[in-house]
Formats: structure tokens, sequence, C-alpha cells
């Protein structure tokens, strides 16, 4: 093992010498300046494409929001004329009805998303902890649980629908009733149940994966102390998932809150008012209508209120871990 | 249902948590496999079946719809397609992730946490957010220059390689890190280059993290709708936008439309099956901390 005389000084190094690699090496000016650029050089393509793809189209649409951009400037959006704040005034004046619809679609995932997070966290770590130690079966009961994860949206959420018909489908001939599940109030619920059904494979496994880090010695000194496994798992198991949830949570808010597959694919073109997720409001209003810019005002308000949330989240949880821990 | 394995520990779990854990998982179980069940049992129903009230039991057998699935809807073109655009995009975004992920966690430089806290970032970003813009970007590219973004199958895959990429990169890392660097620098020792230990050391000892990421990248690829649905036109559409066609006519086709789900499902959700060992593997080692 060549490697063994070099490790040592190696990983003492100090942070600005890459690699720690051997001295020989570091003599020779033009290889030193090469590795000092190469980890850029490595980050380029990532940066490259996020830009391209994420940050540019980012900027871009804020700089629509402030524009007049209806169908006759789609060819060249540059000569659209400057709106100034009109497109926020028209989102936000919810005596209108323009802000009114998008103030209740806000509403509605909101609540939409309160249901579907709560739902898919307790599925998930009730699934993750009860699984925890093996038994006969477990192998196969984490494919099944995984296998809404892995269908693909599209392929699910027809099948979805297909069972919420109203004459021909699964779910009223199951309940006995002939309610419309896909227009109308129940629309809500239906969304919701796909939603979760969806949703809680992926805290499953990010749980399960979490689960795996707590070290056996605590259960072990637990259970020589006479705790029970209710015991354990509220007092080790629970409280050791604290970072892993941290990220969960916000993870599964912000997907839910921007979910557009589900009520798409579900309700098609215009979805019933009770069901009006906000992705889909602006989808809607930005393609039926055309009108860009007030479609981007939307969005930019969209993004605002995730950050608003991100942020206050973070520093909730942060504080409250630090407190834990003092 | 004898317990003989867990006898043995001095701690076997009690009745109440047995018995809690059948019924939970049962139900669990019942509500996932519930719309496989759907698929599979409609997709061999004729179709008055699947017109009528619902039945557990189709009345005859039939394999018909996986016969009519290709011709009523020009579905072969979809999923090749879908096979061009995710196959793409996941050999793409997998070999970016890679030399990212290098970087980040073997060097030290200048601007390490701006990287990764805006590739972090760009995840929470309501895809219709940027959908207008970059929808209206590629157009004007198509304008100005000519070439065909909107459209083609290329300006989706340039699409598709940066939704995975971000979570990519972030799970390659963890991954990455969790290699001894004893290996790659006795690589340098030995006269390989920075990217000779790369290729050489750290790609090969982390295999099962890039094979869970590849599964990643492509399920996210083939399953995406909202940018397929305004990116693509007649020639180039995917899956996810065409086996809508099942379902737009007036006639509803329930039983090809369950059998096409299903046959578009079967790649994916097997790859997943097969390494999803290595997702739990990767998480644990990467992402989870």
């Amino acid at each position: 093992m060549t490697s063994l005389d070099v490790k040592a000084p190696a990983a003492g190094e100090a942070p600005s010498s890459p690699a720690g690699g051997p001295p020989r090496r570091r003599l020779r000016i033009p290889a030193r300046i090469r590795r000092g650029g190469l980890p850029y050089l490595l980050l380029l393509p990532a940066l490259l494409f996020e830009l391209l793809i994420h940050l540019v189209p980012m900027v871009v649409g804020i700089v629509m929001a402030f524009k007049e951009l209806t169908q006759f400037y789609i060819r060249d959006w540059g000569r659209a004329p400057w709106a100034g704040l009109e497109n926020f005034r028209v989102a936000v004046d919810f005596d209108a009805p323009i802000g009114a619809e998008l103030l209740h679609s806000f509403w509605v995932t909101c609540s939409f998303t309160v249901l579907t997070v709560g739902c898919s966290w307790l599925f998930g770590v009730s699934a993750a902890i009860l699984m925890q130690e093996s038994f006969r079966g477990r192998g196969l009961l984490r494919a099944v649980f995984l296998t809404p994860y892995a269908l693909p949206a599209y392929a699910a959420v027809i099948t979805w629908a297909f069972m919420f018909q109203r004459d021909n489908g699964l779910v009223n001939s199951v309940l006995g009733g002939d309610s419309f599940w896909l227009i109308g109030d129940n629309a809500f619920w239906a969304l919701t149940t796909v939603a979760v059904w969806k949703t809680w494979p992926f805290a499953f496994l990010m749980l399960m994966a979490g689960l795996q880090n707590i070290p056996k010695e605590l259960y072990e000194a637990a259970s020589i102390d006479g705790a029970g496994i209710w015991q354990q798992i509220r007092r080790i198991t629970l409280p050791s998932l604290r970072p892993v949830n941290q990220v969960l949570v916000l993870v599964l808010f912000l997907w839910t809150f921007n979910d557009f597959n589900t009520p798409f694919l579900l309700f098609g073109k215009g979805a019933p008012e009770a069901a009006d997720l906000v992705s889909i409001h602006i989808y809607d209003s930005s393609f039926i209508t055309w009108n860009f810019g007030s479609g981007s005002a939307m969005s930019v308000l969209l993004l605002l209120f995730l950050l608003l949330v991100t942020a206050v989240y973070l520093v909730i949880t942060s504080r409250g871990r630090k407190g834990a821990d003092a | 249902m004898p317990r003989t394995p867990l006898a043995k520990s001095p701690m076997a779990p009690p009745q109440s948590f047995v018995w809690t854990r059948r019924i939970v998982l049962t139900l669990l179980a019942l509500f996932a496999l519930l719309p496989v069940y759907v698929m599979l049992s409609s997709s061999v129903k004729p179709l008055e079946d699947t017109l009528g009230e619902w039945s557990w039991i189709p009345s005859s057998f039939t394999l018909r719809p996986y016969v009519d699935i290709w011709e009523t809807v020009p579905l072969a073109k979809y999923f090749m397609n879908s096979l061009i655009v995710a196959g793409a995009a996941t050999v793409c975004s997998v070999v970016i992730a890679v030399f990212a992920a290098y970087a980040v966690s073997r060097y030290q430089f200048r601007g390490k946490r701006v990287f990764t806290v805006t590739i972090l970032s760009t995840q929470m970003f309501p895809g219709i957010l940027f959908l207008l813009p970059l929808f209206l970007i590629f157009v004007n590219i198509g304008n100005q220059t000519g070439i065909a973004l909107y459209g083609s199958r290329g300006g989706l895959i340039l699409t598709y390689l940066t939704f995975s990429l971000p979570f990519s990169v972030w799970m390659l890392i963890g991954y990455f890190s969790s290699i001894p660097r004893d290996l790659d620098e006795a690589a340098l020792v030995d006269g390989c280059g920075p990217l000779g230990a790369l290729f050489r050391v750290v790609v090969p000892a982390a295999v099962p993290g890039i094979v869970a990421v590849a599964v990643y990248a492509f399920m996210t690829a083939w399953g995406e709708v909202l940018f397929a649905s305004v990116m693509t036109n007649d020639t180039t559409r995917t899956l996810a936008v065409g086996l809508k066609a099942y379902a737009t006519e007036n006639n509803v086709y329930w039983n090809q439309v369950m059998a096409a789900s299903l046959v578009v499902s079967v790649p994916v959700v097997a790859g997943f099956l097969l390494l999803q060992r290595y997702l739990v593997a990767g998480l644990t080692a990467g992402a989870v901390k």
C-alpha cells in the first residue's frame, strides 16, 4: 500500500491544496494552475445547464411579470410594452374575478397540501417503523409499498381516473353510491387520495434510509433498561428521525404545493373549482387566455410565498433543534 | 404465524406490536396495490366489461387489448420518443452529475457552498414558473437562429436532464464522500491524473450510487408531464401525452388504456424494484444526513 505514507499529511493539509497530491507533483506550476481550475471545469456543465434551463428562465419570468405580454407579442416578446405593477395589482385585487379566483385557488392548495403532506408522512413513518425489524415477507412488502412511487404518474393517475368514474368506476361500486368524483366538490377528495397514494412511498423511502442511521446500541441500552418497544419508538426512534423529518417535510410541502401532474392528469383541461390547485390555475390562465404577463406575475407571487414559508420553516425548525440540544 | 427467528432475541415484540404491524401494513399494502390490480384486471377484460358496472373478475379473459393498443394510437412512436428522450437525458445527467459531485467531494474551492445551495434551491421552484419563459426562450431561439428547440426532442432532453441533476449531484456527493480518499490518492501517486483517479477508482467504487441516480433520472424523465405537454408536437410526442389519446376520444377504450398504462409502466417499475436497494443504500450514505 503505497498510499499509507502520503495519507497522513494529505488528510491534514490546508484546504487550498486539493486532493493532497504528492509533493513532486506540486512543484510543477502548470499542473498546479490546472488543478486549481479543475474543480470549476468539472462544475461547468452542471452550472451551464442549470443556468440555461432554470435560472435564466426564472429571471426572464420575473421580467415578464412586469410586461403586458398578451398573444400579440408572443413572437417577439421584447417589444411588449411595460406594464409596471399592473399584472400584480390585478392578481391581488381580490374583489375582481381574477384575484378572487386566485385567492380561492390558493386556499384550495393550502388545504390540499396540509392533508396530503400530513397523511403521507403518517403513512410513511408508520410503515418505516413497523418494518424496521426483520420479519417474513418484509422485502416483498417493501417492493409493494414502493410501487406507487415507481409507476409513471400518467399511467397511475389515469388508472385512478378510471376508478373514480361515476358509472363504471370501482369507487362508486364499493361505496354503493352514484356520485361524481371528478367534477364538483368531491373532486377535492379524489385529488387528495391520489396525491397521498403517490407521495407517501417517498416519505417511506426517506424514513427507511433515516432509520438505518440510528445506532443499534441505543436500542440495546434501552431494552436493558427495560423499555418496551412502544417506549423505544417514542423515546429513540422518533427523536432520532428529527433531522430526516426536517428535510422531508419541507420537500414534501414544496412538491405538493407545486403539484401539477396529479390534477392535470386526473381532470384534464380545466380542473373543477374545488380542486383548482395554484399550478393548474396559472397554467390555465396563461395558456387559455394567452396572457403570459399575468401568468408570470402569479408565478412570481407563488415563488415569493414559497420562499417565505421555507425561510420561516427553516428558522423555526433550526431553533427548535438548537433548543433541544442545549 | 410462527415467529421463531424473533423468539431468539431478548426482546420479542409484544402481541400489541405484532397485531398493529399486521393490520397497518395490510391496509397500506391494499391501498398501494389497488390501482395496480385495477390496471391488471381491466387490461384483460373485453371492452363491454369496462363500460358497464365495475367487476372485480373479468367476465372473460382476453389479450385483445394488448394487440389493439398499438393501432388505436401510434403507441410505438410515443414509446420510441420517450425512450430516446429519457435515455439521453439520463446519460447526460449522470455524466454531468459525476463530474460535479467529484469536484465538490474531493476539492476545496471558492464558491463551493454557493454552488451546492444554488443547485439544490432550483428544486423548490414551481415548474410553472419557468415553463412559460422557457417556452418563450425556446420559441425565440428557434425564430432567431433556426435551432428548433421547441417541439424537438433536444429541447426536452435538455430540460429533463436539469430536472434530475440537482438530486443526482446531491446524492453522488454523499456517495463519493463515503469512498475513502486513500483510494484515489493511491491512484494519483501511481501517476493517474485527477480524471484518471475519477474514472479508474472513484466511479467503479460508486457504481451502486451511480446506478441509483441513473434510475432516478430515468424515472423523472419517463414520467414528466407538464413540459412534455407543452414542448412536443405530433412527431415528438412522448408517452406522457400520448396516453391521453385513448381517453379524449368520444369512446374511451378503458381496457386499452389500462393495457397501455401497464405496458409503459413495466420498464420503469421493473428497473426500479430491481435496483431499489441501491437507492436506499445511496440515500443512507449521502442524502439523509
